[in-house]
């Protein structure tokens, strides 16, 4: 993902992927999802092409985007690191699990290493409560997250 | 014959790491030159047996857990493909205790079958209901679904007939079936096995449905943080319109049915049916003030049924075997089964479908065991988030929706969560605020600003800054958001904080703050 591109080309890669899905009752998480999958964010310069193509305020997509804790407005590291923080892992220990990840990472939550490897986010639920604790990194998922398991997470996703 | 291997895709499987051993016995298939092929099934819902790997022989099914990739090579040399001994052997997966007990009707489907097969799918009674449905009247269906006395098993329990009934006489040109899969409650995990283990049979439930009601649009809304029942919930709907079960002519009959696959973002709100109705249609996930019911306008403004998975995968086997047969099990007013789904801090965790009835104490103690950690239960919560704390003095109440509601709980989701005795329930009142607070839409001010207020309160108090005071102080805070909110979220949030607060009064009575000496 190069988020290092011209506006023009922002607008113009944004308008034909709102343009392929404006057609869809209700187009607009559709056309967020889509976006944040092609430059990792929801730029700024994005959101008034979004209003113009679906004839809705520049306020109205700023309220949609802003709602979503999915939605980002600068990109993230290069791996995502979500860690779930609800209660059946709770139950299994995942604050430890969690102040482990924030000391081997030197991050909070809701931040990225200095070196842009890794952004640290908490889930609210990951549908994995009978092998709690859990986690997903990118795509993958993990159960039973002690701090082994955890380090070696930790170790892929620097690498 | 080629022998059958099973490795579930489940992704709490693939969390415990089936891809790897699915990757080894392909390897070791083919380094010994075996006659076998893998099919990845769903889970059975055993998760302290995953990965779960099952071997079809000529008589049944063997299984073997938990399997690791370090283990494939063992169990091929002990001859596993003729269902050998092995440490990890299990016998016949049908015998497996855990599974035995239990009353599969929703989840009969899931981990036995190939989820997107549609062989598989007809072969295990797949599609009977709706070749059913699709020789009846609109209103034998929907009579049908009452009578079988299922109610909505996304939480709030209410007739599924009824809100049918309600759409089928709405009059309008447009109608949609809105299935609600943004299962977010902790604990639950029932929607995402469906949708990743048997994801026909939620097609075939909505596809009804709409045949029901007139709605000839539907979607299913679930969540951005289960990727894999987004995938496979959109490959099956695109084989099922190719199968001609999807599209203007549904297996060939005058109605026409098609769905979509919408993702949410990380909104636990839009799991509240007006507000997932708001997120749909592109804005923000803001609860909507009923009436108007989303019956009568809800998409687009246009009369909707909005299910819960569970109870739209319930459809296809109520009008396959009848609303008698479904009814007779259960308790009350509480028909049919319920997928219990037992997690947190527990030796058995898993899916446990079963008819209503089951007391609190033997799903906890007997069923899954008691917990992982080896320590007493001090408390469980059920319902996910919103759900109350139950303490062991309570483990006698049936699990039924009013059995639940009399004792200042509810059912929800069916979810569990369960803590040993080092859980601390006054931290557990608070995070209950800060969920409340992280998750509000902001739109009632007992929700937002209440959540908010409950956290330090709670934190005045675990510091002991006038701790009697302050728990009058909560105590009130969740009387006004009970009674304040415009929707669960807000309305809920004081089951957990008050049962914490009633039944473990000794958590909420810290040793009093002891001055610094000067």
């Amino acid at each position: 993902m190069n988020v290092r591109i011209s506006a023009g080309e922002l607008t113009e890669r944004s308008l034909q992927i709102i343009r392929d899905l404006k057609h869809l009752e209700g187009p607009m998480l559709p056309i967020l999802h889509a976006i944040q999958a092609e430059f990792g964010y929801v730029p700024e310069e994005v959101k008034p092409v979004i209003a113009s193509e679906l004839n809705l305020s520049r306020a109205e997509v700023h309220g949609v985007v802003t709602f979503y804790h999915e939605f980002r407005d600068h990109p993230a590291g290069r791996h995502v690191l979500k860690l779930c923080r609800a209660e059946a892992c709770q139950s299994m220990g995942s604050d430890r699990i969690a102040d482990r990840a924030r000391q081997l990472l030197g991050i909070d939550f809701h931040e990225t290493t200095l070196d842009g490897a890794v952004t640290l986010e908490a889930v609210y639920c990951l549908g994995l409560c009978a092998c709690a604790p859990a986690a997903m990194l990118d795509g993958e998922v993990f159960g039973r997250v002690d701090e082994l398991c955890l380090s070696e997470i930790v170790a892929e996703a620097r690498r | 014959m080629t022998v059958t291997i099973f490795v579930p895709r489940d992704a709490a499987a693939l969390a415990l790491g089936a891809e790897k051993v699915a990757k080894a016995i392909a390897e070791e298939i083919k380094a010994r030159g075996l006659d076998a092929q893998i099919v990845r099934n769903g889970s059975r819902g055993m998760f302290w047996l995953e990965p779960l790997v099952e071997v079809r022989t000529e008589h049944e099914r063997i299984a073997y857990g938990p399997v690791k990739a370090g283990d494939v090579k063992g169990l091929f040399d002990a001859g596993f493909l003729e269902g050998g001994q092995h440490a990890l052997h299990l016998g016949p997966t049908k015998d497996i205790p855990f599974l035995r007990q239990q009353t599969r009707l929703t989840f009969s489907r899931c981990g036995v079958t190939d989820p997107l097969s549609l062989d598989d799918y007809r072969q295990y009674q797949g599609l009977k209901g709706l070749e059913n449905a699709i020789a009846m009247t609109q209103a034998q269906i929907v009579a049908q679904v009452t009578d079988s006395g299922l109610r909505g098993r996304g939480g709030a329990g209410f007739p599924t007939g009824i809100k049918w009934k309600t759409v089928m006489d709405a009059g309008a040109s447009q109608k949609y079936i809105v299935c609600n899969a943004d299962e977010g409650d902790s604990a639950t995990f029932a929607d995402r096995m469906i949708m990743e283990g048997d994801p026909f049979v939620l097609i075939e439930g909505m596809i009804i449905a709409g045949i029901a009601t007139g709605a000839t649009k539907g979607y299913v809304y679930t969540r951005s943080e289960y990727p894999h029942a987004i995938a496979t919930m959109t490959e099956a709907v695109e084989i099922a319109r190719a199968a001609g079960i999807l599209g203007p002519s549904v297996m060939g009959s005058a109605y026409a049915f098609d769905m979509e696959i919408r993702s949410g973002a990380g909104a636990y709100v839009c799991g509240e049916e007006t507000s997932l109705l708001n997120s749909l249609e592109g804005k923000r996930g803001i609860v909507r003030a009923k009436p108007p019911l989303p019956a009568l306008q809800g998409f687009l403004g246009r009369p909707t049924v909005v299910n819960n998975v569970i109870s739209l995968a319930s459809v296809p086997v109520i009008m396959d075997r009848g609303a008698e047969f479904y009814k007779n099990f259960g308790m009350g007013r509480s028909r049919g089964t319920i997928p219990i789904q037992i997690a947190g801090n527990v030796k058995y965790g898993g899916l446990y479908e079963t008819a209503f009835g089951l007391s609190l104490g033997e799903i906890v103690d007997h069923i899954g065991g008691g917990t992982a950690t080896g320590r007493p239960v001090k408390a469980v919560q059920v319902g996910g988030p919103l759900g109350a704390y139950f303490p062991r003095a309570l483990f006698d109440t049936p699990f039924d929706y009013e059995a639940f509601a009399a004792r200042d709980g509810l059912i929800g989701h069916a979810g569990i969560t369960v803590f040993d005795d080092s859980a601390d329930m006054l931290k557990q009142a608070r995070f209950a605020m800060e969920f409340c607070a992280i998750e509000s839409c902001g739109k009632c001010t007992p929700c937002r600003i209440g959540s908010t207020r409950g956290v330090e309160t709670a934190d005045k108090i675990a510091q002991g800054i006038e701790p009697e005071k302050n728990k009058a102080l909560l105590a009130d805070l969740c009387n006004t958001m009970k009674f304040g909110s415009l929707c669960a979220l807000g309305g809920f949030t004081p089951y957990p904080v008050m049962s914490a607060m009633n039944h473990f009064p000794e958590d909420f009575s810290p040793a009093p703050l002891i001055e610094a000496a000067e």
